[in-house]
């Protein structure tokens, strides 16, 4: 996992759901970059023309409720956004950004202390969240320990293979 | 303290003694399922996972072709015939293809693979649905569902537990769908994230399986990660004339934890209408029919809504009637049972005879997928599930969802319409 991601925030409010994230017609597109040509289509549809790598989503409550379509953290992943900060997200939507490593930040103050366009600062490792523009800083909540083990593993899969591994022997 | 019904089937799922609200546990699960989305991804992930070239259990897991198919165009049928490869491959038992199956949450109990006390995860939101026979089911993405397919095992968090006790009896033309409705707008859409529901009380004992499928299915348009009924006798039976496969049939202790106790009474509920674009967002009938709200298309179908009690209903409304001229209604059986039922007690001929365009059994429109998308600046009355920005296509059109009987009565009337005043008008 990077040290450190930056990038300008772009804010949304709350319940940003699996169906604007990525609009249904798209779910059976496959190809990561072209699933990203489409993110936030439902809600914003200049979004990927607007934002550039790096560039972080920034929200209120319940992001990413809905669907368990995988394909809406992908398609964030896809079109260069490099992290979503959350005032909280919705259950399946967490577990998948983990599992796919889509940096997740949850925290209050974090959200309602960014606007959109201001350059931010992100340490996935520690929760660390800096508003470079406005010279603040927050704490993400932490995760329990199971999933920073996962997280830190490099998400479900070397997990998984870790499994296997063991059970081989 | 006692366990909840959730903390005592994921307890021993885990071979544990007990368990508690927080926990983080390894489950072995006793089915998994995937449509043709969910398992192009997870069949990819699975590919790039070193040393797995077997599934975990050949007779556990269930595919099901149900989103974008019959094909509708050359890259839905590129997924489809993927997942119908792997399960070839496999050998994987439970594969329904398109006219053996149906919707997957219709098609799994219709099969006898649901059972009370089993853990069931599924590569779609709406697995939830099988806590109406009281099994632990629920929703992930298609990473967690390739891990399954491997381990045969998933990573949880043991949820608390909402209970909500409903009282009294529903009035004629009221029905679960509209209890649920109730229900979501009343916790929220995201009230119950990261939470069971359990569903307690006489009127849900009184309702039929088909109603608590409706219930159960929409626990996660309150955000929540199951929702729970207990097996009865109805689901005792329902089960046993299906499987002979041995279940286990659990309780929640009577000192159980809940985190929230909340009563609903439904003695003067009315048909219930969720507005755009929140499933949330719900009024009840009279606020809406008062409105003047023309509707473009009226959609029966969907792991809702779209089961043969769901048409019979339909069916009576429309029967030797012309649905209104400035609506089209389109109708997915939600399983080939299901049609084939509907087919012999000539339900789907009183729909056609009333103007209804019957599909072949699938998700269709419910997700904006085909077979009745919307576009710009239209107007539907689903039964279906959720009515977010989009979901049934145009980001410019604007869903409603209702009761089956509510979307009937709103097909004659061409605007959205109380099923209670079809009765008034008959006496
Ligand atoms: S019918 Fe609708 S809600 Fe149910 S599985 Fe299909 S798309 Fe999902």
């Amino acid at each position: 996992m990077e040290a450190s991601l930056r990038g300008r925030a772009h804010k949304y409010g709350k319940n940003v759901d699996t169906d604007v994230i990525i609009p249904g017609k798209y779910c059976n597109i496959v190809d990561i970059a072209e699933l990203g040509k489409h993110a936030l289509e439902g809600l914003d549809p200049e979004y990927t023309s607007r934002m550039k790598p790096g560039d972080i989503i920034v929200a209120d409550r319940n992001f990413g409720c809905g669907s368990s379509r995988e394909v809406a953290p992908i398609a964030i992943k896809g079109s260069g956004t490099s992290a979503v900060i959350a005032k909280s997200f919705a259950r399946i939507f967490y577990r998948n950004a983990l599992n796919i490593g889509l940096p997740i930040f949850e925290s209050d103050e974090a959200v309602d202390g960014i606007e959109s366009g201001d350059e931010i600062e992100l340490e996935p490792a520690t929760g660390v969240v800096r508003n470079i523009t406005k010279g603040t800083q927050y704490q993400a909540a932490e995760f329990p320990p199971f999933m920073r083990s996962l997280i830190d593993a490099g998400g479900l899969v070397p997990y998984v293979e870790r499994r296997l591994a063991e059970a081989a022997k | 303290m006692g366990m909840t019904l959730t903390e005592k089937i994921l307890a021993r799922h885990a071979g544990l003694e007990r368990v508690s609200a927080g926990q983080i546990i390894n489950a072995k699960v006793d089915l998994v399922l995937a449509n043709e989305l969910s398992a192009a991804v997870a069949i990819a992930v699975m590919r790039g996972i070193k040393g797995a070239d077997r599934v975990f259990d050949s007779k556990k897991i269930a595919l099901v072709e149900d989103h974008f198919v019959p094909a509708k165009d050359a890259q839905s049928a590129k997924l489809a015939k993927l997942m119908k490869d792997f399960a070839q491959e496999q050998k994987i038992e439970h594969f329904f293809d398109v006219g053996r199956g149906g919707i997957e949450h219709v098609v799994l109990p219709e099969e006898g693979l649901v059972a009370p006390g089993e853990l069931i995860v599924g590569g779609d939101s709406h697995t939830c649905t099988y806590g109406a026979f009281g099994a632990f089911a629920t929703g992930m993405g298609s990473t967690d569902i390739a891990a399954a397919f491997v381990l045969g095992e998933v990573w949880l968090k043991i949820p608390a537990t909402i209970k909500i006790v409903y009282s009294g009896t529903l009035g004629s033309m009221v029905y679960a769908k509209d209890l649920m409705l109730r229900t979501v707008g009343e916790l929220g859409i995201d009230g119950a994230t990261y939470r069971a529901i359990e569903y307690h009380g006489s009127t849900v004992d009184n309702l039929s399986i088909t109603g608590r499928i409706t219930m159960a299915n929409m626990a996660i348009e309150a955000g929540a990660k199951n929702g729970m009924f207990h097996a009865d006798a109805k689901t005792i039976a329902y089960v046993k004339e299906r499987t002979d496969r041995p279940f286990v049939v659990e309780r929640s202790d009577d000192d159980a934890e809940y985190e929230r106790v909340i009563h609903i009474n439904v003695d003067s509920l009315e048909p219930q209408v969720a507005c755009p674009h929140t499933p949330d967002n719900v009024h009840p009938i009279s606020e809406i029919a008062a409105d003047d709200v023309m509707v473009d298309q009226v959609f029966i179908g969907s792991c809702t809504n779209g089961y043969i009690e769901d048409l019979r209903i339909v069916a009576k409304i429309l029967e030797g009637k012309r649905v209104a001229s400035n609506l089209r209604v389109i109708v997915n059986p939600g399983s080939q049972k299901v049609w084939m039922q509907a087919a012999q007690e000539g339900v789907l001929t009183t729909l056609a005879a009333a103007g209804c365009a019957v599909n072949t059994p699938g998700c269709g429109a419910c997700f904006g997928g085909h077979m009745g998308t919307l576009g710009d600046g239209e107007r539907a009355i689903s039964t279906t599930n959720r009515n977010y920005v989009g979901r049934m296509g145009s980001p410019k059109a604007e869903v409603y969802l209702a009761s089956p009987a509510t979307c009937a009565a709103s097909a004659l009337a061409g605007k959205i319409a109380d099923p209670r005043a079809l009765e008034l008008a008959a006496v």
